[in-house]
């Protein structure tokens, strides 16, 4: 029974990932916009976003 | 010839323009797809049908020379690096999908292009760029040209005022549905606690796991409240959030308290689930529409630079910088930016927008022009006699009566919660009182039950799921209201002025009507001549009626045009009078017909012939939409700045009961519901241009009409779209309905609190019950908020 401790503390670390991606992805305003991504799955190329300075 | 469509744009063309079997209507469309076709983009048909905007000749290089002033340039750039530029455009055009992948595809067609992202909802664009290849002028001249003009204003940019996303919100809804969800899991021995789950000398480890992950909770998701609460204690009165930060702090204090004591596992998950839940119902009522703003004042109005002269030479300069004493160059339907003196000959301009006059006026040479009017005929000079933040429109954002705050009373609910309040500490004194005389342990368990089981909680939450629904639903209808407070404000409205120009008729769509002895077709032919050669609009009307009536023009032999009064032509064998009433008597020609009302008179070889009426289009359906609200107990007023010869027209529209006044000034509109408001009434205004921006903010509750809503619309509580202006007051009915459906959802949850009542006062409550009374409480209420919006949305709906 003592077992269940230690599967409560790994559940509860996972969840507390999931938790801690959500709030990067607020930060780095992933959920400023959440429209604009769906129409961008429609186009058929890879977009290559040309970063290079 | 068989009409098709423009493959560019969706626009009928005949079979002139084409590249290998694809028609276009224009060199500009045609321009655009060589282009797409050269840098391999074609994508962008194959996305969406005819996906272009049309070009129709608007793309003019030099319309943006005056972003090569660095000055204007500094206002623009949001960041600037080593070889990088980040900008961000408003573009009002984005429709569909080809637009997004086009506009995120630029670099494909400059190499300076770095990135380019689009936000579809705010249509907005962020392109970082390299300005050593690219400059800010030839990045906007590309954007122009593919049909994507951005729209940059004196107030630098709309990007500016836009609302940020509220992180901080989302930070909190996300700890406390981590949290409400792992308290409610660790919960589960404790509600089945039964020999089967029987946890023996693990239970520690549970409820003091639950005691940690409800901390972040109290202390940083629900800390909202208690800043609310404490803020408004100290200004001594309760809003709505003053017994919900009680009731969290008397079910953790009182949880603590039996946890530490090991009486019990405490009330954690209902606490943690509570807060979770109203933070999702304050997001839900936030919706905002990011593509419009509503806050507009006049920069917003005004172009951001100006073509100057100086010693014969042109160059751009910003609008902030003009001086008094410049002369500055005005181009057709260029916007006039700042009072001035009129050097030129003669100019035409359209002042609707601004005093809402229909027809557009000539101005005299050395006579004054205002800020703000559109010129129509030929480019002219002006020499400006003071700076745009001085002129005669701008000045009425001075104005002390706009000084003071709006919409400060306090939201209708909030003395629904002081009595709440006061009911609930009624029970729990109550409670507590009995429970002396019967039994003293079971006092404080009774008392904070109570305290935690009646939730004003639910109260806020029916507020806020039902103002989000209603504010969605209004949305769908386009009339898009800037938050849930204008909700409120819309109950309590009991008259409603309306503007005329614009509001009441349609800004674009003015029509003649000839009445008078018939015209052979040489007559009519002289005339569209004549009226072809003169830039007064109204015979530009004229001659367009004509168009389709005759073919070609004649030769005309002698024209002369007297500024603001007719025509005198000869053409033929006929010599033409074409002009106001004033202008034939002068020529000793009366007129023979009893119309009153604007009309051009039209007079041949001497005799009367007839007049062409100027039909202002009104809307559809606005003597039933007045009739409607006149029903309804609203009383109505109708402001407009124009001349009063639509009067009988209005008086047969609207009914002979309305107060109406013509030639209203800006001014003479702010100060009319100055004195309603004064008498005790609620004003709502509803009203389109700039004359009407001192009105619409000193209203209770003020509506912009508009057509074209990424254009400017004045700062306002509502934007309504004139498409949907009929249904305003069915969309007025629904508004009011928001309060019916919160009285009723909160009767229910009243039958819930009973329930746990009873389980409360007799100091049974076990954290089983509140557990599950909690979210089935919650969950009703956000589900029924949904199903009565939609049905009671039903009329607004089905009007379509």
């Amino acid at each position: 029974m003592g077992v269940i401790v230690i599967l409560i503390i790994v559940s509860v670390l996972v969840a507390g990932g999931f938790l801690l991606a959500f709030i990067w992805s607020v930060k780095t305003g992933q959920m400023e916009d959440d429209y604009t991504p769906s129409v961008r799955i429609l186009f058929e190329d890879e977009v290559k976003v040309v970063a290079k300075k | 010839m068989p009409k098709s469509s423009c493959y560019h744009c969706g626009a009928e063309c005949d079979a002139n323009i084409k590249i290998d079997e694809k028609l276009f209507c224009c060199e500009g469309c045609k321009m655009v797809f060589q282009l797409l076709d050269e840098n391999g983009l074609c994508q962008y048909y194959d996305l969406s049908d005819m996906p272009g905007i049309a070009a129709k000749g608007h793309f003019v290089s030099e319309k943006y020379n005056y972003l090569d002033n660095q000055a204007i340039q500094d206002q623009l750039i949001q960041f600037k690096l080593e070889g990088q530029a980040h900008v961000v455009f408003y573009l009002p055009q984005i429709h569909c999908v080809s637009c997004v992948w086009l506009l995120e595809n630029l670099h494909k067609i400059n190499a300076g292009i770095i990135q380019s992202q689009t936000h579809f909802e705010k249509k907005e664009i962020k392109i970082v760029y390299n300005p050593d290849l690219i400059t800010l002028k030839e990045l906007v001249q590309l954007l122009s040209f593919v049909g994507y003009e951005p729209v940059i204003h004196l107030g630098g940019n709309d990007w500016l005022k836009k609302k940020k996303v509220n992180k901080k919100q989302l930070f909190k809804i996300g700890i406390a549905g981590f949290c409400f969800s792992n308290i409610m899991m660790l919960s589960f021995p404790e509600y089945l606690s039964n020999d089967a789950l029987e946890l023996g000398n693990l239970q520690p480890f549970f409820i003091y796991l639950n005691l940690l992950l409800s901390l972040p909770v109290l202390l940083y998701s629900a800390s909202g409240f208690f800043i609310s609460a404490y803020t408004g204690l100290r200004q001594r009165w309760l809003n709505i959030d003053a017994p919900i930060a009680l009731a969290i702090l008397v079910t953790f204090s009182r949880s603590v308290y039996e946890i530490l004591t090991q009486t019990g596992a405490g009330y954690l998950d209902s606490m943690s689930g509570i807060v979770f839940f109203m933070l999702v119902g304050r997001w839900f009522q936030d919706k905002s529409y990011d593509s419009f703003a509503f806050d507009r004042d006049y920069t917003s109005f005004f172009p951001l630079g100006v073509t100057v002269l100086q010693s014969g030479q042109e160059f751009n300069k910003p609008l902030s910088e003009l001086q008094k004493g410049e002369q500055v160059l005005i181009k057709c339907d260029e916007m006039i930016p700042a009072d001035g003196i009129l050097i030129s000959q003669s100019a035409i301009v359209d002042y609707s927008f601004i005093s809402g006059e229909n027809a557009p006026i000539e101005i005299k040479q050395g006579a004054m022009l205002y800020a703000g009017g559109i010129q129509k005929g030929r480019a002219i000079h002006m020499e400006v006699v003071k700076p745009v933040g001085q002129s005669y429109i701008t000045e009425l954002w001075n104005s002390p009566l706009l000084k003071s705050e709006k919409n400060t009373e306090k939201s209708f609910v909030h003395p629904w919660s002081q009595y709440f309040t006061i009911i609930l500490f009624a029970i729990a004194i109550t409670s507590g009182l009995y429970w002396s005389l019967h039994d003293t342990h079971k006092i404080l368990p009774a008392v904070t039950a109570v305290l935690i089981v009646a939730c004003p909680c639910s109260l806020l939450l029916t507020v806020t799921f039902t103002y989000g629904n209603v504010l969605r639903w209004l949305g769908k209808q386009k009339l898009y209201c800037k938050n849930a407070s204008v909700i409120e404000a819309i109950h309590k409205i009991d008259t409603i002025v309306f503007d005329k120009t614009g509001t009441l008729t349609q800004q674009e769509a003015t029509q003649l009507e000839y009445e008078g002895s018939e015209l052979n077709t040489t007559e009519m032919l002289a005339i569209k001549s004549v009226t072809k050669e003169s830039l007064h609009s109204l015979s530009q009307m004229i001659a367009q009626f004509f168009l389709t009536k005759v073919e070609g023009v004649v030769e005309v032999n002698q024209i002369e045009n007297i500024l603001g009064k007719g025509t005198k032509a000869h053409c033929g064998a006929f010599e033409i009078l074409i002009g106001s009433t004033s202008f034939l008597s002068s020529h000793g020609i009366k007129r023979k017909d009893d119309y009153v009302g604007s009309v051009v008179c039209l007079a041949i070889n001497g005799d009367f012939k007839g007049v062409f009426k100027i039909m202002h289009t009104y809307r559809a359906g606005m003597s039933n939409l007045v009739a409607s609200l006149k029903n309804k107990g609203y009383q109505i007023h109708l402001l407009s700045g124009d001349h009063p010869t639509e009067k009988n027209n209005l008086l047969k529209l609207l009914g002979t009961d309305i107060p109406m006044k013509f030639e209203q000034s800006p001014e003479d509109k702010l100060n009319y519901i100055q004195m309603l408001q004064s008498q005790g009434h609620r004003v709502m205004m509803v009203g389109d241009g700039l004359n009407d921006a001192g009105a619409l903010q000193k209203s209770n509750v003020g509506i912009a009409v508009t057509d074209q809503s990424h254009l400017f619309t004045p700062a306002s509580d509502a934007i309504l779209e004139g498409g949907e202006m009929h249904q305003l007051s069915a969309l007025i009915e629904y508004s009011k309905k928001a309060k019916q459906i919160i009285i009723l959802i909160f009767i229910l949850s009243i039958c819930y609190n009973i329930i746990g009542m009873y389980f409360a006062t007799r100091a049974q409550l076990s954290p089983m019950v509140a557990a599950i009374l909690m979210p089935i409480s919650s969950i009703s209420i956000v589900a029924l908020s949904a199903l009565l919006s939609f049905l009671f949305s039903a009329k607004i709906r089905s009007k379509n």
